[in-house]
């Protein structure tokens, strides 16, 4: 009954994931940042009593909503993949997932229920303080969702805090706070969130340059520029700072996803960061003795200091992590690829052992599998693996995009701190090409973030979960076709609606706030 | 006029502000569209759970187990 998997049945729900989770990475960002942006133009109206800052926000939350309304519930596909495409993963973390999964659609029910209302509907009937105090709950109740599904992602690349229980083949939580505080989390968490205010800065700035573009609505567009540009360039700094962090955990946990963020084979001590480097195509197998790039620009020992901290640490490449043998930094030896395949198979075997065992009732034979599953566990996925050169993931799509989010980086908090000081001295709205690069900056922006998931998940393959079991074995035994039927549909009905909701934005954004000078002054009086 | 008790001044809350949507009605219609063809199309028709086909936890371990034990030794 069970056939070998197809690789092709891989490759397509693997795209199938991918372009879910890139549909929904479109709005969520958006939806992080512009909602501190509107908290905080909603605090300076609290604070002034200037209704202009009242009418400031209240344009920036209907976009809100429309991106919250165009964003809402696409990740529920993401979890209906989990349980028809990779119905062996959702069974084998099962207890891992459920506890973060519920609280997160709890909290986020909840909060964004009662706050949401109250921030939309409650202008004129609840009081200055308490619409404040909801419209800041709202975003606080949005990230608080973040979090958890984060904290789900950060376990699969760095799966700490579980036990496997082969009774029922299922990984149990052995440490809640393991699970939700592991460093791989906490990072991943606020580089994230860092990102997505990046995300929605660029859209506030960016759509305020538009307005200035068509000489329409000049003080609310740089009114918005101002607020936006230096929270964008906060955001910019916080992600350097958190990228950094991420980077420093990816070495700890991740060394091969390290190795093709930088293209690098052969480790050294003191290793450089490549700054800007053109891979060569030609390279097609770590042991062909091929160049790694046709050329390069290195900053030296960067690269051992961001993974340990230490300008002269050895950082291994992707041939001495498939090779093995050098000294890692507990003293140890890496274990080459072909040890630890043969770990995992005597991993899987023990389970096979164990049921069997547990079958016939037998308890020696239990505890006797029971304990060699135990050792071996650590290296249960690499039994799946057939050819250690299917441990490197996707060396070039990696490498660019890592590059491709970092550069932009750069340019974006580059181009928010320009845009806030010419904004502050009043001289932003002369600068056409200025107002362009910040409307241009929004697709930036969003590339960036499309690019960190790709360097994340791209960069984590052949694991579903790190070390633990690989995409193969993750995998239902579905028909290729049936998935391919599901990605088109998929395709087709969400540009539909993708498009009946950008039309909605666009004509928000060209009816514009509509703030009429004099009506403002009769209310401010 | 005497003052409403707490859960009919919330349900007014909500009933007015939905009443007084513009932009928002078309929202929440295309939310509802979107939810209709997620939890009644996609999920019933193309994303069925896998291992819905078996009713009991231990036919689900039976089998997880023996796929993941048979896809490393049928490499
Ligand atoms: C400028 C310096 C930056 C550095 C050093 C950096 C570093 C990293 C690293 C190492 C990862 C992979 C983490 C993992 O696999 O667990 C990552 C992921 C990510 N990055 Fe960046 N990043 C930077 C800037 C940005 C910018 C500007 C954005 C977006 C506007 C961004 C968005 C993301 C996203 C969305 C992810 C995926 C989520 C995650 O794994 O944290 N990053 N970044």
């Amino acid at each position: 009954m069970i056939e070998t998997i197809d690789s092709s049945l891989i490759d397509w729900s693997r795209a199938q994931f991918a372009l879910t989770a890139i549909y929904h990475w479109l709005f969520v960002p958006i939806t992080l940042g512009l909602g501190i942006v509107q908290a905080v133009m909603e605090t300076i109206y609290y604070k002034t009593g200037d209704v202009f800052w009242k009418k400031t926000a209240q344009f920036w939350m209907k976009l809100f909503g429309i991106n919250f309304a165009i964003g809402v519930a696409t990740g529920l596909i993401l979890e209906f993949e989990f349980g028809t495409n990779w119905s062996n993963y959702s069974w084998f973390v099962g207890d891992i997932f459920g506890a973060p999964l519920a609280i997160e659609g709890i909290v986020a029910f909840f909060m964004e229920a009662t706050f949401i209302a109250v921030m939309f509907f409650g202008w004129n009937k609840v009081s200055k303080g308490f619409h404040l105090t909801s419209t800041w709950l709202t975003i606080v109740g949005a990230t608080i969702s973040a979090f958890w599904i984060l904290v789900a992602n950060a376990w699969m690349q760095y799966p700490a805090g579980m036990q496997f229980n082969p009774d029922t083949v299922r990984n149990e939580m052995a440490s809640f706070w393991s699970v939700a505080l592991s460093p791989v989390a906490l990072n991943k968490f606020l580089h994230t969130v860092f990102s997505g205010w990046i995300i929605g800065s660029a859209f506030v700035v960016g759509i305020a340059s538009w307005y200035l573009l068509k000489k329409r609505e000049q003080r609310f567009a740089l009114a918005s520029v101002k607020v936006g540009a230096i929270f964008g360039a906060l955001a910019c700094i916080l992600s350097i700072v958190t990228g950094d962090g991420s980077a420093h955990q990816v070495a700890q946990k991740q060394p091969m996803k390290l190795a093709a963020m930088e293209g690098l084979y052969e480790g050294s001590n003191g290793a450089g960061l490549v700054g800007v480097g053109v891979l060569n195509p030609a390279k097609k197998a770590y042991d062909d003795g091929k160049e790694a790039f046709l050329c390069k620009i290195e900053i030296p020992l960067m690269l051992s200091f961001f993974a340990e901290r230490d300008l002269d640490a050895y950082v291994p490449g992707i041939t001495n992590i498939i090779e093995g043998g050098y000294t890692q930094k507990d003293g140890s030896t890496a274990l080459s690829a072909a040890e630890k395949m043969a770990r995992g198979k005597l991993a899987i075997q023990a389970l096979a052992d164990y049921r069997e065992a547990a079958k016939a009732k037998n308890d020696s034979l239990t505890q006797q599998a029971r304990a060699a599953l135990d050792a071996n566990f650590n290296y249960f996925g690499y039994g799946y693996v057939n050819n250690p050169s299917d441990l490197i993931p996707p060396v070039s799509l990696t490498f660019y995009a890592f590059r491709l989010m970092v550069i932009f980086g750069g340019l974006l908090l580059l181009l928010f701190l320009v845009a806030a000081y010419l904004s502050y001295r009043n001289r932003f709205e002369g600068k056409r090409w200025l107002q362009w690069s910040c409307l241009i900056s929004i697709f930036a922006a969003i590339a960036a973030g499309q690019a960190g998931w790709v360097v994340a998940e791209v960069g984590r393959q052949p694991w579903a979960i790190q070390d633990i079991l690989p995409v193969s074995a993750a995998i239902s035994n579905l028909s290729t076709a049936s998935v391919q039927v599901t990605f088109f549909i998929f395709l087709a009905l969400f540009t539909i609606l993708l498009i009946a909701e950008l039309k909605i934005m666009l004509n928000a954004i060209k009816k514009g706030p509509e703030i009429n000078p004099s009506t403002l002054q009769q209310l401010n009086n | 006029m005497e003052k409403a008790s707490i859960p009919v001044r919330i349900f007014r809350f909500y009933w007015e502000g939905f009443r007084s949507m513009t932009i928002g009605k078309t929202l929440w219609l295309i939310i509802l569209i979107k939810l209709f063809i997620m939890f009644f199309v996609l999920k019933v028709f193309f994303f069925p759970n896998y291992l819905g086909r078996f009713d009991e936890p231990s036919e689900k371990q039976d089998y997880v187990s023996e796929e993941l034990i048979r896809r490393a030794t049928d490499n």
